[in-house]
C-alpha cells in the first residue's frame, strides 16, 4: 500500500454548497479511517485553490461538489489541464449528465423510458407570451407534471404541478436556478435510487434504494433531514425488477461515458416500466444520502470504496 | 412488488422520541443557501453580526490577560446562578443610559439576551398561552416562543412601530376567543428587523394598554446605545417597573461572542428566573463575565460605543443611498434611526423567498421577510443588514440586488405574477428560511 496525498473538494459557490460541505466532511473521514498513512486534505474551491494544486500537486482529487462547477465538467476540464488525477466521470460525461434534457435523450436513446419533456428558456416565455406557452405545454405533456431547472441538483427549484394556475409560480421557482426549465410528464410510482460503482472488481450496481418521503416529495428538506424520510435497502422489488432497475443504472452509466461511480434516479410505476429520472455524477455522501445507504447495504464502507477507486486509478 | 421486503430506516433511530416541540423547528433549503454566503466573494446583507473589528484587539487582550492572571481561579470556576455581583452594579450604568435604575439584585446575567428570552417564555407560558409580537418581529424570538408551544399573534406596526390601537383591537379579539395573554413582546428601539423606533408618546400609551390589561411587557433593548442621532430613547422599563421585563445585552456594544445578556425583572418574576437559569445552565460563565467587567472597569465603553455608532451610521447611509439611487420603482424600505437593520418592501408580486437563490448566484444576500412571521406574511419583504460589510461592499451588494429585483420583476411580469404574490412559496411553519447566528 502506498502512502497517498488525497484532497477532497467540497463547498463552492453553488446553492448546494451546504450538503457539498457535508459530503466533503464525511468522505474526507471515512478515507481517514481506512487509509491511515494517507494524507487527506480538505479544500474548497476558491482563489486559493489553485496556488495550492500547484504547490502541493496531491496524488488524487475527490470531488464532491454538487452543482455548477463540480459537476458541469468545469473543475474536472481544469483539473485535466493540470494533469492532476481525480475520482469520478471526466468533464465530457459530467457535462452530459449534468444537463437533464441532454441526459433524458441519450438514455432514451438507449430503449429506456424517460417521462416526456420539453424544455424552454425564460425568453421563449417572454417572446411568445407566458400564458399561451405554459397553455401548449399543459395540452402537450398534461397535468399533473414536473418543473424543474435543467441544471442543479437536491430538487431544489423543482415543483409537482396539478393544476395550470400554479404553473406561472412553478416556473418563477424554478427560474430562480437558471436560465433553462424542463417540464416533464408526472409519473406516479416507486422512487429508486441506484448507485454504480466502477471500481477495482469492475462496474457494478449497488443495492437500489427505495425512497419513500413522509411528505410524498422528496424534496431538500426530505433529503437532509434525518427521519423525514423512509429508506428500503434493498428496495422492496421482485429478483427480477430489481435487476432490471440495475440495469437501467448501467445503461446510463455506460451510454453517458461516465467513470467509477455515478447515482442515477429512476421510478418503478405500477405496470412495472422503470423510467429514467436524473443521474449524479457527484453523489450526495451526507448522513441522509442514497450512496452511503446503497455502499453500506452492500456491505461495504464508504471509505474502502474510494479508497478502492483511488488505487485502482 | 413487495416480494422480497426489509424493514425501512428513517436515518434517525429517536424520530419516535422526539418532544412536540422539537418537531416544530427544522432547516430548510433557503437556510442551507446562507452557507454561501460565507464566502467572501458575496456580499451579506443578510446575518446580524456587530462589526467587532472596531475594537481595539490589542486591548481586548490585555483585558482578558489580565482577567485570568489576576483572577483566574475565579474566572474558571462556577458562579453564582444570578451572575456576578460587581458586573450587575455595572449593568446598572449602562442601563441608566436608557432611563432604567434599578437594584443590583433585580439583575439576572445570562448567556446573551437570548438566554433571558427563554427563561421568561419557559418561566410564563404554557402551551397555547397567547404571546403578543410585532409584525414583523425577532427571528430568535419566534423560535423560542414556538419551541414553548406559544401561540404567537402578529399585532401590527408602522413607521413609528407597534400600533396602539392595533394592539387594543388584538387584544380584544384573542380574549374574545378565550385565549389567555402572557407576554407582550416588543423591540422599542432601532427594532429587528424593521428598523423603526417607537416614540416617546407611543411608548406611554403601549404600556398603559398593556397595564390596563395585565400583560406583562418583554422589552428587548439590544440595541438602544446604538442611536444615530441624540440621545437614546428611553426604555419602556424606565416608567414601568413592576409591568416590564427588561432584557439587555453586551453583544452589539462590546462583543457578541462574550455572549453576556441580562434581564431585569421585577422581584417574584427575578427569583423564578434564577432558579430557571440554574436549571438551565447552572450559572452564566465567570469566565465571560469578569472579561465584560474588567472591560467596564479599564477601558472606555461610552467612548467605543460612540465609535461603533459612527461605523454603523456611515454604513446605514451607504445603504439607503444605494438603495435610493439604484433599487427600482416600486420598492420601499425603512430609515432606520439606530440599530442595524432596514427592512425592504418588493415592488408588488415578488417573491422575496422565491428570489434568494437568483441573489445567491449572483452574489449577494439577504434574510427573506417570511422568516419574521409565524402566519406567511412577510412573501414580498426581505432585511438588509449594514453592521457587518464596509460601505463599499454595501454600494455593491446593494448594486447586485437591484439587478436581481430587475430580473426577478421581468420574469413576474411574463408569468403574470407581478399582482399575485404566492403564499405557498414561502417556507412553511417552522422551517426556519433566517440564517445561523455566524452567518455574515
Amino acid at each position: 500500500m502506498t502512502s497517498r496525498h488525497v484532497l477532497v473538494l467540497s463547498g463552492g459557490l453553488s446553492p448546494e454548497r451546504d450538503v457539498s460541505l457535508r459530503s466533503g466532511r464525511r468522505v474526507a473521514d471515512a478515507l481517514r479511517d481506512v487509509r491511515p498513512d494517507w494524507h487527506v486534505a480538505e479544500a474548497d474551491v476558491d482563489a486559493a485553490l489553485l496556488p495550492y494544486l500547484q504547490q502541493n500537486r496531491p496524488d488524487c482529487i475527490v470531488p464532491l461538489l454538487h452543482g455548477a462547477a463540480g459537476e458541469d465538467g468545469a473543475l474536472r476540464d481544469l483539473l485535466e489541464t493540470l494533469d492532476i488525477d481525480y475520482v469520478g466521470s471526466d468533464a465530457s460525461g459530467s457535462r452530459l449528465a449534468f444537463d437533464k434534457p441532454v441526459a433524458s435523450t441519450l438514455v432514451s436513446g438507449t430503449g429506456v423510458a424517460v417521462p416526456e419533456f420539453v424544455v424552454m428558456p425564460q425568453s421563449t416565455f417572454r417572446e411568445l407570451g407566458a400564458p399561451a406557452v405554459m397553455a401548449a405545454i399543459g395540452d402537450r405533456i398534461g397535468f399533473p407534471l414536473v418543473v424543474k431547472p435543467t441544471r442543479g441538483g437536491s430538487a431544489l427549484g423543482v415543483s409537482i404541478v396539478r393544476h395550470s394556475e400554479d404553473l406561472p409560480h412553478a416556473m418563477v421557482s424554478a427560474f430562480a436556478y437558471g436560465e433553462t426549465v424542463m417540464i416533464q410528464r408526472f409519473i406516479s410510482g416507486t422512487e429508486v435510487a441506484v448507485s454504480v460503482i466502477d471500481g477495482p472488481d469492475g462496474v457494478h450496481a449497488l443495492p437500489a434504494v427505495e425512497i419513500v418521503p413522509e411528505s410524498g416529495m422528496y424534496d431538500y428538506h426530505a433529503r437532509y433531514t434525518a427521519g423525514t424520510t423512509e429508506f428500503f435497502c434493498p428496495a422492496r422489488l421482485s429478483e427480477e425488477m430489481a435487476a432490471t432497475v440495475n440495469e437501467v443504472g448501467l445503461t446510463v452509466h455506460s451510454v453517458l461515458g461516465l467513470s467509477d461511480l455515478s447515482r442515477s434516479d429512476v421510478l418503478v410505476d405500477d405496470d412495472g416500466v422503470v423510467w429514467f429520472l436524473e443521474v449524479n455524477v457527484a453523489p450526495g455522501m451526507t448522513e441522509t444520502s442514497l450512496m452511503p445507504q446503497a455502499i453500506s447495504a452492500a456491505e461495504l464502507s464508504v471509505g474502502d470504496v474510494l479508497a478502492g477507486i483511488i488505487e485502482s486509478d | 412488488m413487495n416480494e422480497r421486503p426489509s424493514s425501512g430506516s428513517r436515518l434517525d433511530p429517536w424520530v419516535d422520541s422526539y418532544a412536540q416541540r422539537a418537531k416544530n423547528v427544522s432547516g430548510s433549503a433557503i437556510r442551507a443557501l446562507f452557507s454561501v454566503a460565507s464566502r467572501p466573494e458575496v456580499v451579506s446583507l443578510a446575518g446580524g453580526m456587530p462589526y467587532v473589528q472596531a475594537l481595539s484587539m490589542d486591548h481586548m487582550a490585555d483585558v482578558a490577560a489580565r482577567v485570568v492572571r489576576e483572577q483566574g481561579a475565579r474566572a474558571l470556576q462556577y458562579g453564582s446562578g444570578q451572575g456576578d455581583i460587581h458586573l450587575r452594579e455595572q449593568i446598572l450604568d449602562i442601563t441608566a443610559e436608557v432611563g432604567v435604575r434599578a437594584h443590583p439584585d433585580d439583575i439576572i446575567v445570562t448567556t446573551g439576551s437570548q438566554m433571558a428570552l427563554d427563561l421568561v417564555t419557559r418561566t410564563f407560558c404554557d402551551p397555547g398561552d397567547v404571546v403578543f409580537v410585532e409584525s414583523p418581529s425577532y427571528v430568535g424570538a419566534l423560535g423560542v416562543f414556538r419551541s414553548y408551544e406559544c401561540d404567537i399573534v402578529h399585532v401590527a406596526m408602522d413607521d413609528d412601530g407597534l400600533v396602539p390601537n392595533a394592539l387594543r383591537e388584538t387584544i380584544e379579539s384573542v380574549r374574545a376567543q378565550g385565549k389567555r395573554i402572557k407576554l407582550l413582546y416588543t423591540i422599542p428601539s432601532f427594532h429587528n428587523p424593521a428598523g423603526v423606533t417607537q416614540p416617546a408618546e407611543r411608548r406611554r400609551e403601549i404600556l398603559e394598554i398593556a397595564q390596563s390589561a395585565g400583560i406583562a411587557v418583554l422589552e428587548d433593548d439590544p440595541y438602544g446605545l446604538l442611536g444615530f442621532e441624540g440621545e437614546p430613547p428611553r426604555a419602556l422599563r424606565a416608567d414601568n417597573d413592576q409591568g416590564v421585563i427588561y432584557l439587555g445585552s453586551f453583544s452589539k456594544t462590546i462583543a457578541s461572542g462574550l455572549r453576556v445578556g441580562w434581564a431585569i425583572a421585577p422581584h417574584g418574576v427575578r427569583e423564578k428566573l434564577v432558579l430557571a437559569a440554574e436549571a438551565a445552565t447552572l450559572c452564566p460563565s465567570n469566565y465571560s463575565q469578569l472579561t465584560v467587567s474588567e472591560y467596564l472597569a479599564t477601558q472606555p465603553w461610552r467612548e467605543q460605543i460612540k465609535s461603533f455608532r459612527e461605523v454603523y451610521r456611515e454604513r446605514r447611509d451607504a445603504l439607503l443611498d444605494s438603495l435610493q439611487a439604484m433599487m427600482p420603482e416600486g420598492t420601499r424600505w425603512t430609515i432606520p434611526a439606530g440599530g442595524f437593520y432596514s427592512w425592504v418592501t418588493l415592488p408588488d408580486g415578488l417573491d422575496a423567498t422565491a428570489m434568494l437563490p437568483r441573489a445567491v448566484a449572483e452574489l449577494v444576500a439577504y434574510v427573506p421577510g417570511t422568516g419574521f412571521y409565524v402566519d406567511g406574511q412577510g412573501v414580498s419583504n426581505m432585511r438588509l443588514s449594514y453592521c457587518y460589510p464596509e460601505p463599499d461592499r454595501i454600494r455593491e451588494g446593494v448594486r447586485r440586488l437591484s439587478l436581481v429585483v430587475e430580473s426577478e420583476l421581468e420574469i413576474a411580469r411574463t408569468f403574470g405574477t407581478a399582482s399575485a404574490p404566492s403564499p405557498g412559496s414561502s417556507i412553511p411553519p417552522g422551517e426556519s428560511s433566517t440564517p445561523g447566528p455566524d452567518v455574515a
